[in-house]
Order: C-alpha cells, then sequence, then structure tokens
C-alpha cells in the first residue's frame, strides 16, 4: 500500500503544533495501524527526521495508553478496537490518513500525538474506589451477589481509561468514564456505603477538570473500544440524583 | 442539595425537567388547535378558558419561566461545552457515531426560538394586548393561516420542532437516570411516536386552511 | 557456606510466617509518617504494596514510566489467580497449592516462600472482593471456580478473561485512594535509570522526567522495585512492548544478586506469529485448555482446514502423551509438545508453526452461551487478531515468550541483598522455580503487595526511624546521575545507521533460536558470542535520535535494549551452567528417554544468585541450596 499521511506535529506543551504531511510507500495491509507508524518512525530515523511520538504499551487492547483521532474517528474506522488493535486492512490503497492526538482541555497535548490523561487518576483520586483497607476484608463468600450483578458490574468495570469517550464527544465531556466506575461500585454490596459521597465527589471533581457536560448523543457509547453502554451514564445521573436528594 | 444546580449533571436535569414539561405543554397546545378544525365555536372557547381561567393564568408564568429556563440554562451549558475542547478537530467524521440533531440541539433550539418570537407576536401579543378588530381567535388564526409565506413560516418551524424532539424525548429521560439498556430503545420508539403526532398534528392545521385558498 | 542468607524462620512450615510476623520487628504509628518509602512500578504488585504501605502511615513515592498507574502490564493477565478456598469440597488446601506450585516449578523454589504465598492466597482474595473486583459468581450468587494447568483441583477464581484487568485496577483504585489522602505519591511518566547506594543502603532513585527529559533524584528511607519481568528481552512476547529488565539490572549492577534468569517461562498458547511486521505476540489464557482440546493432524504437512480433517484423523498429542492431565499439563510441558509436533512436520497453518486449539466438543456439551460467558472477551480478542470465529473454527496457537521465574534474589522479607532494597512480584525470583503455574503471578503479585512486603519492610524500618529525610545532595546521588547523563549522552552522541528496535528484533531471534524452549551447549555458546557481537554492533553502530532534554521515546528504549544485551548475557550465562533440565529449562543434553526433562538434583538444587563483577568481567555465582523439608522431590509427571 501506499498512503499520504497528515499526522499533527507539536514540539511540547507549550509550542503551537502543526500537521506534517508524509508519504509512505510499502505499507502491509498485514500491520496493524501501530506497526505502520513503527515503520514510519524507523524510516524517519534513518532520514535524521525526528520520530512521530505516540503512547502505547500492550499492544492488546486493554492496557488503554494507545489512542489516536484517526481519519475523524477515535481509534479509526473500526467498531469496538483500539488503535493499537487497528489493522491497515481498513484503509484503502492510495488514500490519505488524517491522525490527530485526543482534543481536550482536560488531556493537554504533550508531544505530537500524545495528550496527559492525568486527569482521569484525578477522577478515581476523587472517589472512585471502595475504601477497603488492607486486611479489613471479610471472607469473601460471606458476600452473596447475584450473578446478574455481578455481570452487569464487569460490564461497567471493562473500562480501559483510553479517554476515547471524551476525545469523541462533542462536549469533551467524561461521563461515561465517570458512570461506568460509579456503576460498576455502585451495583456490589460492597461498594454501596460510600456510592453516595462517590456520585458527588466525582462529579464535583469532573466539572472541576474542565471536562464538558454530557448532551447524550451517544458518540462515547459507539466509540467505546469496550463497548461500554450510556445506561451506565443514566445510573450515574440516578445515582448523582439521589445522592442530592439525601444530601 | 447544595451546588446542585451548578453541577453539571445538576444542569442536565433542569434542561430535562424543563423539556419534558414543555414536551407536556405541546401535547396540551396541539389538543386545542385541533379544535380549529373541527369547530370555531369550541376553539373559541377553549382559547378564552385558557386566557381567563385564574389557574391558567398562574400556569402562563409557569411556562414563561420553563422557556426562559430552558433556554438560559441551554446557553450555559452550550458555552460550557464550546470551552471543553479549546482546540477542535481537522477531520471529523461525528456521523458515524450520533445523530446530526443530536449534535446540534442548541442550533435547533435558537432556531426553534426565533419561531417562537414569530409565533407569540403573531397570536399571542395580538390576542393579549393587540387589536382584535372585532375579530375572535379563531378567526385571528385561520386568517394568518391562509397567507401562503406564514403557512411556510410555521411548517418550517415544526420539521425543526420536530428534529430538536428527536433527541429530546428519550435523553430527557436518560438524563433524570430513568433509563436502561432495555428501555432506551422502548423509550426512543415512544418519542418517535410522540415527534410524529405533534409535528404531523402542527402542520396539518395551517395546510388544512392554506389549501382550500391555493385552488 | 553462602554468603546468602536467605532467612527463612525456623519452625514446622505452617508455622513459619505466623511465628515470623509474630517476632518481626515493628515500626510505631507515630514514627511511619517519618519514613519514606520509594516504589518503583504500579502494576499489581507495585500499586498493592504502594497502597497497603501508604494505609500503614508510611510515606510512599511510586513511579511508572506510563502515564498512569493503571496501565502496568499485570493488566493483560486473563485467566484468574487462584487460592485455597476449597469451595469445591476437592480437598484443597494451603499444603496442595504449595505442592502443586513446588512440583509446577521443577523443585526450584524456595518451600517457606511458596507456602506464604498459598497461605495468604484465601486472604487476596477476599482482599480483592472487597475492594469490588466483581469475579465471576454462580446463579446462587456464590463465588465460581475453574481449573488451571497442572493441578487436579479447581481453585481459579476469575472475571472472564480479564482478571488481570479486574485486580490491577482494584490496586490502582486503592493507591488512587491513598493519594486523594495525601498518603502517597504518583510520578506518571518518569523512568527509573538507577538506584543510589549510600553506605551499603538503598536510599533513592535517579528517574527520568519522560516529558521534559529531566534527571530528577529522589530519595527514601527503602526502596521497592515492582518492575515485572523481562520476557520482552525475545523481543516478541506476550509483554507489553515497553516492560523491560532495566531495574532489575540497575539493581544487579548496584549489588542486587540476580538470580536464575534463565528461568524464563515460554507460554503454550499465544496466538502465532502471523507476519514480519508484528511488534508482539498475543496471549490466549490458559484457562481456554479447561475447555479446549489441543490437536494437530496426524498426517505430516496436512494442509486442509481444520474443520475439513475428520476427527480419526487428528491427533490430540497432549491427551495421548499425558493421560493424567491431559490438556491440563503446565506451560512448559505443553509448550515443549507443541514445539517438537511442529518441528516434526505436524505443525498447522501456512508456516507449520501452530497447533489447534478447538472447542468444538466443549460448545457442544455446554453450549455456545456457557462458553461464551466463560471465555466471551478472549473468543472476542483472538477474532480481533486473526479475523477467524473460534466458535466455529479451532483457533491457531504457538508458544511465546510469557514470563521470567528468575528475577532478584530475595530473602523471606523480600529484600535483596542490598539492605533496603526490596523486590516484590515478578521482578523477584522466590516462588516459581523452574515454572510456573497459571493464575499464580497475580496471586504472587497481590500477596506480596498487599499481606507480605507491608509487614516485612517494617523489620528494616524499624532501624530507620532516627535516620531523617535522606538528603539528594549527596555524593553518591551526583555519582549515580552523572553515570545515568553520561549513558545517556553516550547514546544520543552514537548516530550510527541501524535503529534500535532492528537490534531488538536480532537479539530477539538470538534467544529465541538458541535459549529458549530447548537449548543445549553448543547453542548457548553460540547465543553468547553473537550477542555480545551484536552488542559491540549495537554500541558503535546505533541510531538514537531527538536530544536528551526532550521527550524523546527513542532515546528511553534505546537505554532498555542496550540493558537487553547484558541480560541476556546472565540468561545464556545462567543456563549454561545448570547442566540439568527443570521446568521451563530444557537442555538438550539432559532428558529422559520419553524426552521429559531430567533433573540433576545431587549438583543443581539451588538458586544460583549470580553478583555483578564490574564491567566485562563474568559475574560470580552464589548458590542458595534449596532444602526440601516437606515434599518428597521426585521425577515430575502429568501422566
Amino acid at each position: 500500500m501506499k498512503l499520504k499521511l497528515k499526522i499533527w506535529r507539536q514540539k511540547n506543551r507549550n509550542s503551537k503544533g502543526k500537521f506534517e504531511i508524509y508519504d509512505l510507500d510499502n505499507v502491509s495491509e498485514e500491520m496493524t495501524f501501530l506497526e505502520m507508524l513503527d515503520y514510519l518512525n524507523s524510516k524517519l530515523i534513518l532520514e535524521d527526521k525526528e520520530p512521530v511520538a505516540f503512547d502505547s504499551d500492550c499492544r492488546e487492547g486493554i492496557c488503554g495508553m494507545c489512542g489516536l483521532y484517526i481519519n475523524g474517528r477515535t481509534h479509526g474506522p473500526e467498531k469496538e478496537v483500539t488503535t493499537c488493535q487497528l489493522s491497515m486492512k481498513a484503509f484503502k490503497d492510495r488514500s490519505t490518513i488524517t491522525v490527530e492526538p485526543w482534543r481536550s482541555k482536560a488531556f493537554p497535548v504533550i508531544k505530537d500525538l500524545v495528550v496527559d490523561r492525568t486527569s482521569f487518576d484525578q477522577l478515581i483520586q476523587a472517589g472512585g474506589y471502595i475504601s477497603a483497607d488492607t486486611g479489613a476484608a471479610p471472607e469473601a463468600n460471606s458476600i452473596i451477589i447475584k450473578k446478574e450483578t455481578v455481570d452487569r458490574a464487569f460490564d461497567a468495570g471493562i473500562c480501559i481509561g483510553c479517554g476515547a469517550c471524551v476525545a469523541t464527544c462533542k462536549n469533551a465531556s467524561a461521563m461515561l468514564f465517570v458512570g461506568s466506575k460509579v456503576t460498576q461500585l455502585a451495583l456490589l454490596p460492597q461498594g454501596k456505603a460510600e456510592a453516595t459521597i462517590r456520585a458527588i465527589s466525582m462529579v464535583a471533581k469532573m466539572d472541576e477538570l474542565g471536562f464538558g457536560n454530557c448532551t447524550n448523543t451517544g458518540a462515547c457509547e459507539a466509540e467505546c473500544p469496550k463497548g461500554i453502554s450510556i445506561s451506565n451514564i443514566a445510573k450515574l445521573n440516578r445515582e448523582y440524583l439521589y445522592a442530592k436528594i439525601q444530601d | 442539595m447544595s451546588n446542585f444546580f451548578s453541577s453539571s449533571i445538576g444542569k442536565k436535569i433542569i434542561m430535562s425537567i424543563t423539556g419534558l414539561f414543555l414536551i407536556l405543554f405541546l401535547l396540551l397546545h396541539l389538543s386545542i388547535n385541533l379544535l380549529l378544525i373541527f369547530s370555531a365555536e369550541a376553539f373559541n372557547t377553549a382559547s378564552h378558558f385558557m386566557a381567563t381561567n385564574p389557574v391558567l393564568k398562574v400556569m402562563q408564568y409557569v411556562l414563561a419561566a420553563g422557556f426562559i429556563i430552558h433556554i438560559t440554562w441551554a446557553s450555559l451549558l452550550t458555552l460550557q461545552n464550546q470551552a471543553a475542547r479549546p482546540i477542535k478537530y481537522n477531520t471529523n467524521s461525528p456521523a458515524r457515531n450520533s445523530t446530526w440533531s443530536s449534535r446540534n440541539m442548541f442550533i435547533l433550539g435558537s432556531l426553534i426560538f426565533i419561531f417562537l418570537v414569530i409565533h407569540l407576536s403573531d397570536f399571542f401579543y395580538v390576542m393579549k394586548f393587540g387589536d382584535m378588530a372585532g375579530k375572535s381567535d379563531y378567526e385571528l388564526v385561520t386568517s394568518t393561516f391562509k397567507i401562503w409565506y406564514y403557512a411556510l413560516i410555521y411548517i418550517v418551524g415544526f420539521v425543526f420542532l420536530g428534529l430538536h424532539l428527536s433527541h429530546s424525548f428519550h435523553s430527557a429521560f436518560q438524563t433524570i437516570g430513568l433509563n436502561n439498556k432495555i428501555w432506551m430503545k422502548r423509550l426512543k420508539v415512544i418519542g418517535t411516536i410522540y415527534l410524529f403526532i405533534v409535528c404531523i398534528g402542527f402542520a396539518i392545521i395551517p395546510l388544512y386552511f392554506l389549501i382550500p385558498e391555493l385552488f | 557456606m553462602s554468603i546468602l542468607d536467605s532467612k527463612i524462620p525456623d519452625g514446622p512450615l505452617a508455622e513459619k510466617w505466623s511465628k515470623h510476623k509474630a517476632s518481626i520487628k515493628l515500626v510505631n504509628p507515630a514514627n511511619r509518617k517519618k519514613l519514606d518509602v520509594i516504589v518503583v512500578g504500579s502494576g499489581a504488585a507495585g500499586a498493592s504494596a504502594a497502597a497497603s504501605i501508604a494505609e500503614l502511615g508510611y510515606n510512599v513515592k511510586v513511579f511508572a514510566f506510563q502515564d498512569s498507574s493503571r496501565r502496568a502490564h499485570s493488566i493483560a493477565s486473563q485467566g484468574g489467580i487462584n487460592a485455597t478456598k476449597n469451595y469445591k469440597n476437592d480437598a484443597d488446601s494451603d499444603y496442595r497449592l504449595f505442592y502443586d506450585m513446588i512440583k509446577g516449578g521443577d523443585f526450584r523454589a524456595r518451600e517457606a516462600n511458596v507456602y506464604r504465598c498459598a497461605e495468604v492466597s484465601n486472604s487476596v482474595i477476599d482482599q480483592f472482593t472487597a475492594q469490588g473486583v466483581p469475579f465471576a459468581r454462580e446463579y446462587s450468587g456464590y463465588l465460581a471456580n475453574r481449573s488451571f494447568g497442572g493441578v487436579q483441583v479447581s481453585r481459579t477464581f476469575y472475571a472472564q478473561g480479564q482478571t488481570g484487568q479486574q485486580c490491577t485496577i482494584a490496586a490502582y483504585q486503592a493507591l488512587m485512594r491513598q493519594i486523594h489522602e495525601g498518603k502517597a505519591k504518583m510520578y506518571n511518566r518518569c523512568n527509573m535509570l538507577d538506584i543510589v547506594v549510600k553506605d551499603g543502603k538503598a536510599r533513592g532513585i535517579i528517574a527520568k522526567n519522560i516529558e521534559t527529559g529531566e534527571i530528577e533524584r529522589y530519595s527514601a528511607h527503602a526502596v521497592v522495585l515492582a518492575t515485572g519481568g523481562f520476557g520482552t528481552v525475545y523481543y516478541l512476547s506476550t509483554l507489553a512492548i515497553n516492560s523491560n529488565g532495566s531495574a532489575a539490572l540497575a539493581a544487579y549492577k548496584k549489588g542486587a544478586f540476580l538470580a536464575n534468569p534463565s528461568l524464563a517461562q515460554i507460554h503454550p498458547t499465544s496466538i502465532p506469529k502471523l507476519n514480519e511486521y508484528q511488534s508482539k505476540l498475543t496471549l490466549m489464557s490458559e484457562s481456554l485448555r479447561n475447555d479446549g482440546r489441543v490437536w494437530v493432524p496426524k498426517e505430516k504437512g496436512d494442509k486442509r482446514k481444520p474443520n475439513d480433517i475428520p476427527e480419526e484423523e487428528r491427533d490430540y498429542y497432549l491427551e495421548r502423551r499425558y493421560p493424567a492431565f491431559g490438556n491440563l499439563v503446565p506451560r512448559d510441558v505443553a509448550s515443549r509438545a507443541a514445539k517438537e509436533r511442529c518441528d516434526a512436520g505436524y505443525g498447522a497453518g501456512e508456516t507449520g508453526l501452530s497447533v489447534y486449539l478447538d472447542f468444538k466438543d466443549a460448545i457442544q456439551k455446554q453450549g455456545e452461551k456457557t462458553i461464551s460467558d466463560k471465555y466471551g472477551t478472549l473468543f472476542d480478542l483472538y477474532n480481533k487478531v486473526t479475523e477467524t470465529n473460534p466458535y466455529k473454527e479451532p483457533m491457531r496457537i504457538y508458544p511465546a515468550s510469557h514470563y521470567t521465574m528468575g528475577g532478584l534474589w530475595v530473602d523471606y522479607n523480600l529484600m535483596t541483598t542490598i539492605p533496603g532494597l526490596y523486590a516484590i512480584g515478578e521482578s523477584n525470583f522466590s516462588d516459581h522455580g523452574a515454572n510456573r503455574l497459571g493464575a499464580s503471578s497475580l496471586l504472587q503479585c497481590a500477596a506480596d503487595g498487599y499481606f507480605i512486603l507491608p509487614v516485612t519492610i517494617a523489620d528494616y524500618l524499624a532501624d530507620e526511624i532516627r535516620t531523617p529525610t535522606i538528603p539528594t545532595d549527596t555524593p553518591e546521588f551526583e555519582e549515580a546521575e552523572k553515570a545515568v547523563k553520561e549513558r545517556l549522552n553516550k547514546l544520543i552522541s552514537l548516530n550510527g545507521t541501524k535503529t534500535i528496535t532492528s537490534f531488538h528484533k536480532r537479539l530477539g531471534n538470538i534467544l529465541w533460536d538458541n535459549s529458549s524452549m530447548v537449548r543445549s551447549e553448543k547453542s548457548l555458546k553460540k547465543a553468547l558470542q553473537l550477542v555480545n557481537e551484536l552488542e559491540k554492533e549495537f554500541w558503535s553502530d546505533v541510531k538514537v535520535p531527538g536530544s536528551i532534554n526532550e521527550f524523546n521515546q527513542e532515546l528511553d528504549r534505546a537505554g532498555r535494549v542496550a540493558d537487553f544485551f547484558e541480560l541476556a548475557s546472565l540468561i545464556i550465562i545462567d543456563a549454561l551452567n545448570r547442566e540439568e533440565s527443570c521446568g521451563a529449562h530444557f537442555r538438550e543434553e539432559y532428558q529422559t528417554e520419553e524426552g521429559e526433562p531430567k533433573r540433576n538434583d545431587e549438583k543443581f538444587q539451588y538458586v544460583a544468585a549470580w553478583e555483578y563483577q564490574g564491567e566485562s568481567k563474568p559475574p560470580k555465582l552464589h548458590k542458595e541450596e534449596l532444602k526440601f523439608e516437606n515434599v518428597k522431590v521426585v521425577q515430575r509427571s502429568y501422566k
């Protein structure tokens, strides 16, 4: 394959970035998208040019480190994959591919395609946990939980924290990220004691960090590589309303 | 309930509650309007009743407040949402993951607002404060609809309203938390039925009076 | 007498840990806040240790090279985590898990450590459950279990195929809570490059701020390494592409002994290498062997589609060779058996380098829904990578580099040979001997992090309560920083003609061909020579772009690959020294008539701990003799 790549280049946090165009020949459709970028980088390095910085780690869709905005879509055109799982088969020969970093006030660009997602850590710090000190736990089977409930908690808990929901949302809202964590922990009996305070603190932190408001477009659900449902956002709204009524 | 109304979810719940209230109002408005087709007398009576009943008189202010709050909060939220992404994407294909109307509720709302201003000055203002020149409410309304460009303005207005409503019903329930995977589908169906009833219902009326004029 | 003191408490095996806990030194809660602890790595072990130590009241600083502590590769652990709850009433006990791990490790692990790991396993499950891990449940609402390789009981707790993710996130959340409470501080995108030793004690680290490139100094009263394994030395592995052995190597060069580096696990069920461009291999959980049957065609070079090959023409070679354990033999056995079939020409697929893992019978018996409940996420993952549907067609799998049983030598307190320097989780050597059993790596990480280190570290810190905050402007820090900077400068200045990745690939190939599932003196000697040559070429011809004082991913990668050369040499030296076959270490010269590994307990029943002797000097071997007082050392058999 022969490709034209239009890639966002930015030196560091404070500099103004711009797009650069790269022509890349001999791309195999067997490559993943990131292997294609690896290939581009190896060429750039040997041509004494600066390689493109991008994040990735596990390369099997579970660590959540990778994430690029490819041709106007988070993690590219395929459904329920991360960028590292995206195959070059999804692209046509001689096409132009535009690659941008996640764009959000809460995810500032550090370099090229790398963004700072510590705001997600801050959201979890605000209450995305169950306060069970080491050693304080009761016997695991003393807590009986319906299979259906645990399965729903699991479905909410499979979030990989990649940030695609924020990146794709027209409002850069983090409601799906927060909603899935609040839902997972509120469904489980172990997490119920803190459900109220958790919902309130996490939403307050979300607002403080500059994420936008949810307008229920459903884009996050459609683009989430793990297919996490916006019913988790409804649950968050419910938990929050209930928490505030009690407050 | 401290800080509830300043929080993102609180603000959205305000949008949702006022929205649902306006959705209900539209149904009431439609049922009275439909009387235009069936009987002038019934319409005039209903119109008179709406204007003079003390409870409904109070409700007029509530309704106005509903509109004002819905619009104010929408503007507030939109400004915040714009600020959440200071640098826009160069290439964006949102059509792959969401509907056009869901992404353009503020634009649709603004267009509806313009329509609302025209609508209020045509009827509400004239009926309430203007000179009716001996015309009944029925005559005022039907004579307006017989003018083609007025009828067109109204029909276009209802198209905007329909698009706005297409993202309103299920969205409102989602925001107040009355939603899950199963109900999401049901609410979307109910919402669609509702929007067709309201928009076609409203649009029939000017057409009913305009079409005989054209031939 | 060896200089290695493993500090194993006296007394009966089952009482050692409780006795040790009862006699260990403690730090008064009021004194804890005066003590700093650095934790490097934030996966299942690092995060759980950091959170638990912070809960106790110490000041904790956590370092991760990723953008968030949640990215650590423990997150990719799939199948499950073992515990001796005996919920299935199949006569499970601490002793049985201990025995399974000792036997699975082919009698090359330390009894006391392994028993302790089994002993705290139940608390680990309790702790994770309390912290919100949605472990699979039966319809009754009670916890569900499944089986794993190398055992005959059902003791594995799981959350579909994402157990590691769920457990790691729970530990991450516990850490986030401590950060919220101000007891721990997180340093993301901060790459540890060296350990600072002062007066013989570990007193801090030198780290590179990945975003700015600045070299920074951090001090503490104790340093904990939770930096994982170095299976990426083989280039293609099931690990994350940034996983590395640099922390272990830095510790080694500062005086910590590195134990059994050659004992590296090649996991039998990875998705095979599909093309030349591949940057990593994706694991398919061992749990799949519960219900999947492994086979190859009976006919050599049979290129028919798997579904076209009739039942009688399939060779279920694991069931044939190991009737007692069948498809659930331990990993080393399964990997070698797959390699044997493929080398003999029976392999499946275009390359002949894969075997089938078939779910047809399981789906027929249990229904697609049940199978999807158990393995749905794994099946989806397989489908994404290979674009074939495992519900309809058997999976194709092949062994891949996965886990390092070897690692930094630690005593019973998990302290390395440098006082104040600890190693936990995969980065130490202690619990898995020569082969790790499935679902025991998460267990060891959580056992070390939640329940062992927070207790044992007090024994050391109790003597540090009078030591004020360690200053970072001392000559030791200066020297370490200088050395780090010099090395980075050297890498940048080489300006050769080949990329870092090309060297890493070549190194991986050398090791894979000569020192992986099957090794011999000849292949190892050849490998050592090739590695040394390649290392020289690297230091003269590698091209590292950019500069030091900026975000430079290539520079970080260059440092890791440079370290891989030294690790590779150590792996080979250790493999050469161990003139026996045990677990994953299979020396062609030492095998039984049936092709099973043949141990030499008389000469090699020891842990080989290597001491750094200086640049280009061979390392010095120290032996920790292994005593087995509670198990009978036998020839491992799964037949």
